[in-house]
Order: C-alpha cells, then structure tokens, then sequence
C-alpha cells in the first residue's frame, strides 16, 4: 500500500519540477522526485503506519493518502522556493527573508546576538512549538484530562468528525480543487478587460465556495459511531462571515465619516475608537443586558413602544448567532475605524478632487478612488478580523448562550473546550484543534499569497 | 484660479456644509456607546428597578458597589490583572526590544534560520494549541500562579519583527557613532534606541496592555481559585448573586473592569496612533 502509492508522489514531484519553468536540470528533477517521496512518506511514518494496520477503515486509508498528498504538495512548494530564491527570481527572499544585513554592526562575540534572542526563542520554543506539536500527538490518542496514560487509536479523532462514505470524500474536495484550478487557469487564458474575463472572474469566486461546500459535505452529520460536526463547521462559516462582514462594512462608513475635516475631528475619533479597549467578555455582558429578553432595554422596549413581544433570543438560533455576531461587531468595530482612518490618509486628495471638477457624484468617487486605494488596509482587516472571529469570540459566547440553543452558537474553538475540557476528552479536543489550526494556516498562506500580488492597484 | 476651482477646497473627501456631519457624528457616537451608557444606567438600580424599565439613575449604586466590591471582592480579581497586564507589557517590550537589536545591528550565522523560527509562531496561534499547552503548564505545576499567566506570553513575533523594522529604518550614523564611544549593544539601546523609540514602544504598549488585560481563555482554564483570578473571568461569579442574577452589580462590574484598558489607551493614544502611521509608512 506505502510503496506504490510513494512512487506515485516520485512520479508526480518529478513532473511538476519538469514543467516548473527554470527547473528543467535533470539534478532538480530528481531532487523534486526526492523531495516529494520525502513529503509523502513523512505523515504516515510519523503515525507509525497505523492507518495500515488490520483495524483501520477505508475512510483512515483516504485521510493517509490525503495527508501523503499534503505533506508532498508542501515540499514541492519548499523545493521550488528554494530554487527560486538560488535563481534570484523572487526578490523577496533577499531583502525581506534574511533580515537587514547592516554594513557595520557590532563585532563582538559570537554569543552575543544569542544571548539576545535567547529569551524570546526559548519562550517560544517551550510555550509555542512545544504544545504545538503535542496537539498532533495528542490528536493521535484517547487522552483524558488530569490522567497521564494515553491510549494510541491512529485516526480516529479525526475520520469520527468526517462522513463514512470513503467514495464521496475523495470525489467532493477533489470536485472542489478541481473548480479552484480550473478557474485560475482560465483567468490566465483570458484578456483583462474582456467579457470572458470577467466571466471567470465569476467563476474563481464560484470556486471558491465550492470549497466550503465541499467542507459542508464531508463533516459528518452524526449518527452510526460518528460526532457531529457539521453543525458545527457551520455555526463557525455563519457567525466568522457575519463578524467580519458586520465589522468591517460598519468601520468602513464611520471611519469615512470621521475622516471629514470638521472641527474637533481629533475628539470625535478617540470617542469612536475607543471599544477597542472593552474586552470581548465586557462585550458579551453589554449585549446580554441590551438583548435580555425580560430586563433589556430592547425587549422593554418594544412591548412598551410599539406592543412588539420579542422573542428570546436564546431559543432561537438564527437570533442568537445575530446576538453574538452583534457584540463581537461592535466589539471589534473600533479597530477596524482606527485602521481605516489610517488607510484614508493615503487617499490622494488631488484624485478626488479630479473626480470632482469632472462632475463624479461622491459615491461615484467612494467606489472609484476611494475604495480601490483602500484595498490593501481592507484586506489586512479581513485576516484579522477572521482571526479574531475564530478566537476572541470565545469570551462573548461564554457570556451570552453558552453555546445555546441546542449548540446553535457554538463555534470551533468554542466546541474544542466543550469537549476538551468540559468532557474532559482532550484526543478529541486536540483533532478539532488541529483542524482549526489548519485553517488559521490556509488563511495566513492566502494572505501571504494575496498580498504580494494584486491587492494594491489604484490609488498609488 | 480661484473662479476655477471654486467651491473646491480641501476639506476632505466629502464637501459641503459642516453641521450635518457633526450631527452624523454625534448620532454615531451616541449608538456606538450606547451599550456602555445603557449598563451605566443599569449599574445605579435594583432588580426591581431594572424590570419595572425605569430609564432614569436609580437608588442602588452604592449598594450595588458593596456588592461588587466587598461582598465578592472583585478588588483582587482587578489587582490580579493589573499585575498580571505590567509584567507581561513590560516583558514582552523588553525582549523584543533585544531581539529587535539582534536581529538588525548582528551579523551571524544561522540568522535567517532563527528569523523563520520567530516568523512561523505568527500563524500559530495560542488558541489552537490550548488544550496541549493546559496540559503542558499543569505538568509544571503553575496552575493558580502568576506564572502561568504571564511567563507563556512574554515573547511574540510581533513585538520582535515591530521593533526590527524600526531599528532598520534609523540611520547607520547612529551605530557608527556609538561605535566610535566604544558603547556596548545594551548601552546603545539604552541611550539611543529607546529614546528614539518611544512611539513604537507607546504602541506595543497598548495593544499589549489591552490584549493581556482582555485576556480570557487562557485564565478561565488554568486559573481555578477566585482569589487568584483575572478580572474577565472573575465577572462570572457575578451573572449570580444570592442564587439569582442581579443585573446591576454585574453591570457595575462589567464597566470598573473596562476602566484600566480605557485609560491606558486614552493616555498612549498619541503614541499608539503615530507608531500605527509608522507602521503603515513602508
């Protein structure tokens, strides 16, 4: 089963580095054969080839063979950039990479620079790296919090969270990759500008959701020996995209307000700024006193004014993800106006003063000028506002539902703790963590990607 | 010139007469504090006042402050946390400070290895590793210790790779001149560095400050006795009070724990937004 399935990566990382333009010497041909062999034998070696055992299910051979597939992928991709950076093609790698190389610097000894990083690489080592790789052990066992002895059980934390059907989970994420390619590929094939462009422009976003689809698909639903987990997946898409979208539309316009030139503008921003302070607990206890169905101000509210009954927003999970994704956007809405000002700073005032003397209407001017010099701050916003969708939100659900109604608010990491420490099952706890590690490390790589690349034309 | 560009003036970017964008702004500013102002009120009244949906201050801030403040001496959950904010700004400022210093005014081997080791931790997060990272600490003994609450979060790559940039972005002059005095690297981080720092070092402070006080998984996990816990935790016990929940204690609570964090920012604004323009200028 290992063997074949290595010479296939050989095969296939010799391939790719043949037609990686530049790549072509037979020498790098063969050490892209190597280093996908590598890649792909790494994951299952590192299992101790259990998932080949007698007890593993075909659903355990596709998470292997998708693991093999993933670890050849990244060495190919660290072949190429180390190849790259020898070419000297990607100017990056020499001035951003290896850090400033000063003319003089001090000349003492060689100790010395190590003994200035020492504190800060040994904390990082033992309270970063450290419990990072103990994720991946313990993801791999049946652990249970406060006893020292683990049980190995493979993949089973992680093939529990998927469907049971090895067929569909090979076909939807490879239906998926192949729509994310297809439509880059016919991007690259099309003349900016033309309406096939922007067709597949269309198309890469279509793309792109297929992905989540694809992700819906494969989480499991529950039932026969499996965990649900696709409510989950899903109660995290909902509430991350509203967060996000909520707080970063919001900080947008009243950013562009307050960046309007009028007397005591300095005042007027520290007064809108300023919730970046509150923490996202104080956020989730603001919110449950305004939402309260019998004391808030809301519900009195609209019983008193206007003979409205609210319902109560913890039995209905549609009001309660809006409650939580109302809290977290205001929690987070200063931040993002902060960022935003900073970003109509570089606005050019000339440009839009063009646009005024050649009769735009300012919300001509807005999408125009504005919005395109805004791109680069308004892509940063969205990594870190996801992130802290992902994360921060822990403290405002914890105040506001518990998760509640019927786990309809309960998200990625909420649901890591619920079953890592409140069920005390930490094997299971650290499977979803790696999950959510790995999509913290897609949207870090997508920025990395994306930034360097087409987020900053128009405007200067 | 001026008939052409009449009624042009640069104002910003959107023209004509300044009164309704003051009012937007007060408008905004009032929704945006709403939910503040609203546990404002809530935090001078009685349960009884709360559900009989009075809307003016009512008679129990006093009270409602014994409740928070003695009766749950909430008073440790603050000093808690305020320990626990300092050590970890001044920490984390400290060390990256050094490592900034070798990383831009060091040549040695192995440097682009060490960089990469410090780059990779940014998409590593706390939050996914917490399980292994509870266990780990537990392992050392540290739970309900100030340890455990401050010692893991005393480096990060952003604080390094901040104070990196600025460094690279001062002239080579200054390196040159401290060589000639003979000064040694913490002498010239001391007399030069810091004091041409302060804005990037008012900025980390900030957000540092503000993200260790706001800090609440970690310590809902590691820390299991009241007297030892942060102050966003802390405010739990207050959803229940005499076996019901009294909205007005734990508003009180609620707006006393957001004093610190506000404060620091109103303070290190000028700091915090310039070290942000320069941390935009690249």
């Amino acid at each position: 089963m290992l063997i074949p399935a290595l010479a296939v990566a050989a095969l296939f990382g010799a391939a790719y580095m043949a037609f990686a333009v530049g790549h072509r010497t037979p020498a790098r041909v063969a050490i892209g054969a190597g280093a996908a062999t590598v890649g792909a034998a790494a994951p299952p070696l590192a299992l101790g080839q259990c998932t080949f055992g007698a007890e593993s299910t075909s659903v355990d051979h596709v998470l292997t063979y998708a693991l093999m597939a993933g670890g050849a992928w990244l060495a190919l991709i660290v072949t190429r950039a180390v190849f790259d950076s020898r070419d000297g093609k990607s100017e990056a790698a020499g001035s951003s990479m290896g850090g400033e190389i000063r003319s003089g610097g001090f000349r003492l000894g060689w100790w010395v620079p190590w003994a200035l990083l020492a504190p800060t690489l040994a904390i990082l080592a033992v309270f970063l790296y450290t419990p990072a790789v103990q994720t991946f052990t313990l993801s791999t066992k049946l652990a249970r919090l406060g006893a020292p002895r683990t049980v190995d059980v493979c993949l089973t934390n992680f093939s529990e969270l998927l469907i049971q059907d090895p067929f569909k989970l090979v076909l939807y994420p490879l239906l998926a990759i192949g729509a994310v390619y297809g439509a880059r590929f016919w991007i690259r094939r099309t003349e900016p500008g033309t309406w096939n462009h922007r067709f597949a422009e269309v198309a890469s976003v279509g793309a792109m959701l297929s992905v989540f689809v694809a992700l819906y698909a494969i989480f499991s639903p529950g039932g026969d020996g499996t965990v649900k987990y696709r409510p989950v997946y899903v109660n995290t898409v909902i509430i991350s995209v509203g967060i996000v979208a909520f707080g970063m539309i919001a900080g947008l316009a009243v950013a562009y307000l307050a960046f309007q030139k009028v007397k005591g503008a300095t005042m007027y921003r520290t007064l809108l700024i300023w919730p970046y302070a509150i923490s996202p607990a104080v956020a989730g206890i603001l919110f449950f006193m305004l939402l309260d169905p019998t004391a808030g101000i809301i519900s009195n509210g609209l019983k008193e004014w206007f003979g409205i009954r609210m319902p109560n927003y913890r039995e209905s999970a549609i009001l309660a993800q809006a409650a939580i994704i109302m809290a977290s956007g205001w929690k987070i809405l200063g931040y993002n106006v902060l960022f935003y000002l900073a970003g109509l700073q570089t606005v050019s005032v000339d440009q839009v003063e063009a646009a005024v003397l050649d009769g735009a209407s300012p919300w001509q001017r807005f999408v125009h000028i504005v919005l395109p010099a805004l791109s680069p701050i308004t892509f940063f916003l969205l990594v870190t506002n996801l992130t802290y969708a992902f994360f921060e939100v822990f403290a405002t659900i914890d105040y506001m539902t518990k998760g509640a109604p019927a786990g309809a608010t309960s998200v990625s990491i909420y649901e890591i703790i619920r079953v890592g420490v409140d069920n005390g099952d930490l094997g299971r706890g650290a499977a979803q963590s790696v999950l959510l590690f790995a999509a913290v490390i897609a949207v870090t790589l997508w920025q990395f990607r994306t930034s360097g690349k087409r987020v900053s034309y128009g405007g200067g | 010139m001026a008939g052409l560009s009449a009624g042009v003036t640069r104002k910003g970017l959107i023209r004509g007469r300044e009164w309704p964008i003051h009012v937007l702004l007060i408008v905004t500013i009032l929704v945006v504090g709403f939910p503040v102002l609203y546990a404002a009120l809530i935090s001078t009244q009685t349960n009884g006042e709360v559900f009989s949906f009075q809307l003016t201050p009512g008679s129990a801030l006093a009270s409602n402050f014994n409740d928070v403040w003695v009766v749950r001496d909430f008073g440790t959950n603050m000093w808690n946390s305020t320990q626990q904010a300092i050590y970890v700004t001044i920490g984390k400022t400290i060390l990256s400070l050094m490592a900034g210093l070798a990383f831009v005014y060091f040549k040695f081997r192995g440097k682009w290895i060490v960089f990469f080791f410090v780059l990779v931790t940014l998409m590593m997060p706390t939050e996914v590793m917490i399980l292994a990272m509870f266990r780990l600490v537990s392992g050392f003994g540290w739970q309900d210790t100030m340890l455990a609450l401050t010692v893991p979060f005393l480096a990060s790559a952003t604080g390094a790779f901040l104070f990196r940039q600025h460094f690279a972005n001062m002239p080579v002059e200054l390196l040159e001149a401290a060589q000639i005095d003979g000064a040694t690297p913490l002498q010239f981080l001391r007399r030069v560095l810091v004091p041409l720092s302060w804005n990037v070092i008012g900025a980390l402070a900030v957000i540092q400050f503000v993200y260790t006080w706001n800090m609440y998984l970690w310590p809902r996990l590691i820390i299991r006795q009241q007297s030892s816990q942060v102050v966003q935790v802390g405010l739990q016990t207050l959803q229940n009070i005499d076996g019901g929940l009294t909205y007005g204690p734990l508003m009180l609570a609620a707006i006393i724990a957001s004093i610190p964090p506000v404060i620091v920012f109103i303070l290190l604004q000028k700091p915090f937004m310039s070290g942000f323009a320069l941390g935009q200028e690249k």
